[in-house]
C-alpha cells in the first residue's frame, strides 16, 4: 500500500520536479489532453517508473523533462533549472525503446557519439568508451556495427551511450519494450547493477508491472484520458531493499508480489484503492 | 571464406552478365536467320521487323563495321576512332551535366529539407520540370545562354548542352537526396535534439550519412540520365563532335551501308555503362554509411 510517510531524503536538489504540468495537444474539438495537472518530484539518485496503459502521457511526461517537449502550462525543473538548460547542459542522458544507434557507425563509434559532438578529445574518449563497453559488458563487440548486434545488445549500446558524459539522471522511454521476456529480465538486472555502480537518478517509462516493480523505488501509476497521475507505489515500503542494492531474487519475494498487486490496483482502478492513493498522492 | 564468397558472387554476376548479352546477340541472328524476309504481321501491322540485311544486319557485321574506315574517302579514320572521340566529347559533356545536376540537385533537396515551406514550393516545379520535351528546351538555353557574359567568359554551344543534360540530371539527385535527408527516424532526431545538436551539426552527424543509400542510385540514375540528355541536346542545339550528330549522320548511310548507324549507337551505350560505372565506384568509397541497420 502507498505510504506517504516514507519519501525518499531530498539530496541538495532533486533531480526531477514537476508541477502543475499540462500539455494539451491540439485545438477546438479535437484538442486532446495528454497530461493534466501532474506534479512529481524525484530525488537525486532515484529511481522512479512511470507505468499506465496506452495513451495516459507517460511518454509525453519523460519528453517534457527531457525537453523534447514543452508543458501548455506548468513548470519542470530537472537539478532546479529548467528543462531547456538542463538539455543544453547536458544534465540527462536518454534512451529509447528503439535503439537509435547510427547503423554507420560501430559499436565504439555510437558510444562515444555524445562526447564527440561536445568537443571531447579523442585520448578521453577512447578511455571513457572502454569504461562504458565494459560496464555494458560488450568490450568485445567495440568494433562491430550495429547491424551485427541482437536487439538486446543494441539497447546495451543505447545505455553505454546514454551514461556517455555520467549523467546524475537517466531518461528510459521503454527502453526494453521491443525486447523478449528472458533477455528483458537480464537487461532489467544489469540495469539494477548499472544504476547502483553510477548512482543516477532514473526516470523509466515501461508497459510491465513485474519490470516497474523490480527497478523502481516509486511506481507512478497513471491512468488516461485526460493523463494523470493515479497514484504513487513507494516498493520500499513492501519491504523491498532500495532500488539500487537488489538482486534477481527479488521477484522471489512476498514483498515483490504485494508490490505488483498494488500498482496492479490502482492501474485497473479498483475504487477504494485508487481512491485512497489519489488522495494521498496526488500532491 | 568471406573473400572466397565475394569472388565467386563478383565471377558468378560476371558470366551471368556475359550469357546475358550472348543470349541478345543469339536471339536477333536466329530470329535474323529463321524469320520470314517481310518480318511478322498480324493484319496490316508488323509487331516483328523485316530479316532483311538492310533492316536487321549480322551481329559480326555490325562488329566489323567498326574496322572500317568512316567513308570511302582516302584517308578517313576507322569507324572504332570516329566513334570513341565522338563518345568521349559527349561524355564530357555528360560529365559536365552530371557535375551541375547533382551540386542543384543537392542544394534543392537541403533546402526543401531545411523549410517545408520552400518544399511546398519548389517541388511541385521539380516535377513539373521533367514534363517539359528536351526538343523544347534547348533552343531556349541556347538563346538564354548566347546572352551571357561574364568578363572575356562566353557561352558557347557545349555549355548549353551541359546545361541541358543537367536539367534531366538535377531531378533523381533532388528527390531522392530530399527523401534520404528526411529519412532519419523520430528517435534519431530526438537523440540529436537531447544533445542539444544544432540543424548544422544534425545534418552532417545524422542526415547526410542517413541519406547516402537513398543518393547512391540517384547518383546512378542521374549519370545514365545525363547521357542521354548530352547526346539529345547535341541533335536539337546541332552541336558537332559528339554521338548525338553522328546518329543522324550515319543513319543517312543505312541504304548503302546498314551497319554503319549501329557504330554511334553502341558507343552511347557504351559511354551509358561506364558513366553509370563512375558512379558504382564512388558507392564502393561510401560503402560504410550503406549499412541500414537491418541485420546482414
Amino acid at each position: 500500500m502507498t505510504n506517504p510517510l516514507i519519501q525518499p531524503e531530498p539530496l541538495g536538489q532533486p533531480a526531477i520536479q514537476v508541477r502543475g504540468a499540462h500539455r494539451v495537444f491540439g485545438k477546438g474539438r479535437k484538442q486532446v489532453d495528454a497530461l493534466s495537472a501532474v506534479d512529481l518530484t524525484v530525488a537525486d539518485g532515484e529511481f522512479v517508473s512511470l507505468i499506465g496503459p496506452s495513451g495516459c502521457g507517460k511518454s509525453t511526461l519523460l519528453r517534457l523533462v527531457a525537453d523534447l517537449d514543452s508543458p501548455t502550462s506548468g513548470e519542470v525543473l530537472v537539478f532546479g533549472k529548467s528543462a531547456r538548460q538542463a538539455r543544453l547542459d547536458q544534465e540527462y542522458g536518454i534512451a529509447f525503446q528503439q535503439s537509435g544507434l547510427l547503423p554507420w557507425r560501430t559499436v565504439a563509434g555510437n558510444v562515444e557519439l555524445p562526447l564527440k559532438l561536445h568537443g571531447i578529445n579523442s585520448e578521453i574518449r577512447r578511455r571513457r568508451v572502454a569504461e562504458l563497453l565494459e560496464l555494458v559488458g560488450l568490450t568485445d563487440f567495440a568494433r562491430s556495427h550495429p547491424d551485427q548486434l541482437s536487439g538486446g545488445m543494441q539497447q546495451r549500446v543505447a545505455i553505454a551511450r546514454a551514461l556517455a558524459e555520467s549523467p546524475r539522471l537517466l531518461l528510459m522511454d521503454e527502453p526494453f519494450g521491443a525486447l523478449d521476456e528472458i533477455t528483458r529480465e537480464r537487461m532489467q538486472n544489469e540495469l539494477v547493477r548499472i544504476c547502483a555502480e553510477t548512482g543516477a537518478a532514473v526516470l523509466f517509462v515501461t508497459h510491465s508491472i513485474p519490470e516497474a516493480v523490480f527497478l523502481s523505488d516509486r511506481v507512478v501509476v497513471m491512468s488516461p484520458r485526460p493523463g494523470r497521475i493515479a497514484g504513487v507505489v513507494d516498493i520500499r515500503a513492501d519491504g523491498l531493499a532500495a532500488a539500487h542494492d537488489r538482486s534477481a531474487g527479488v521477484r522471489e519475494e512476498e514483498g515483490f508480489f504485494r508490490a505488483v498487486g498494488e500498482v496492479r490496483s490502482l492501474l485497473h482502478g479498483t475504487p477504494e484503492t485508487a481512491a485512497v492513493a489519489r488522495g494521498v498522492d496526488h500532491r | 571464406m568471406a573473400l572466397v564468397n565475394v569472388v565467386l558472387t563478383r565471377s558468378r554476376a560476371i558470366v551471368l552478365g556475359l550469357l546475358g548479352v550472348a543470349a541478345v546477340v543469339a536471339t536477333w541472328d536466329v530470329y535474323k536467320a529463321l524469320g520470314p524476309e517481310q518480318g511478322v504481321l498480324i493484319g496490316t501491322t508488323r509487331v516483328l521487323p523485316r530479316t532483311t540485311d538492310l533492316a536487321m544486319p549480322h551481329s559480326w557485321e555490325m562488329l566489323q563495321r567498326f574496322g572500317e574506315p568512316v567513308t570511302a574517302r582516302i584517308g578517313a579514320p576507322d569507324a572504332f576512332s570516329a566513334v570513341f572521340d565522338a563518345s568521349m566529347f559527349s561524355l564530357g559533356l555528360a560529365a559536365r551535366g552530371w557535375l551541375i545536376g547533382v551540386v542543384v540537385g543537392l542544394l534543392l533537396a537541403l533546402a526543401m529539407s531545411r523549410f517545408r515551406i520552400v518544399e511546398s514550393a519548389l517541388l511541385p516545379w521539380v516535377v513539373l520540370s521533367q514534363t517539359v520535351p528536351l526538343i523544347a528546351i534547348a533552343p531556349l538555353v541556347r538563346r538564354w545562354g548566347s546572352e551571357i557574359e561574364i568578363g572575356s567568359y562566353v557561352w558557347t554551344s557545349q555549355d548549353s548542352v551541359a546545361v541541358i543534360a543537367a536539367y534531366l540530371a538535377f531531378f533523381p539527385v533532388a528527390v531522392g537526396a530530399l527523401r534520404g535527408l528526411k529519412s532519419p527516424d523520430t528517435t534519431h532526431l530526438d537523440l540529436m535534439h537531447a544533445l542539444g545538436v544544432g540543424w548544422w551539426r544534425t545534418l552532417l552527424t545524422l542526415r547526410l550519412p542517413a541519406s547516402v543509400p537513398f543518393v547512391l542510385p540517384a547518383l546512378r540514375l542521374a549519370a545514365a540520365s545525363a547521357v542521354i540528355g548530352a547526346v539529345v541536346a547535341e541533335v536539337s542545339i546541332g552541336l558537332k563532335g559528339g554521338l548525338g550528330r553522328m546518329v543522324i549522320d550515319y543513319a543517312v548511310a543505312a541504304s548503302g551501308d546498314p551497319a554503319k548507324p549501329w557504330a554511334p549507337i553502341f558507343g552511347a551505350v557504351a559511354i551509358g555503362l561506364l558513366a553509370a560505372g563512375a558512379v558504382g565506384l564512388l558507392g564502393l568509397a561510401l560503402r560504410p554509411f550503406r549499412l541500414t541497420g537491418v541485420p546482414r
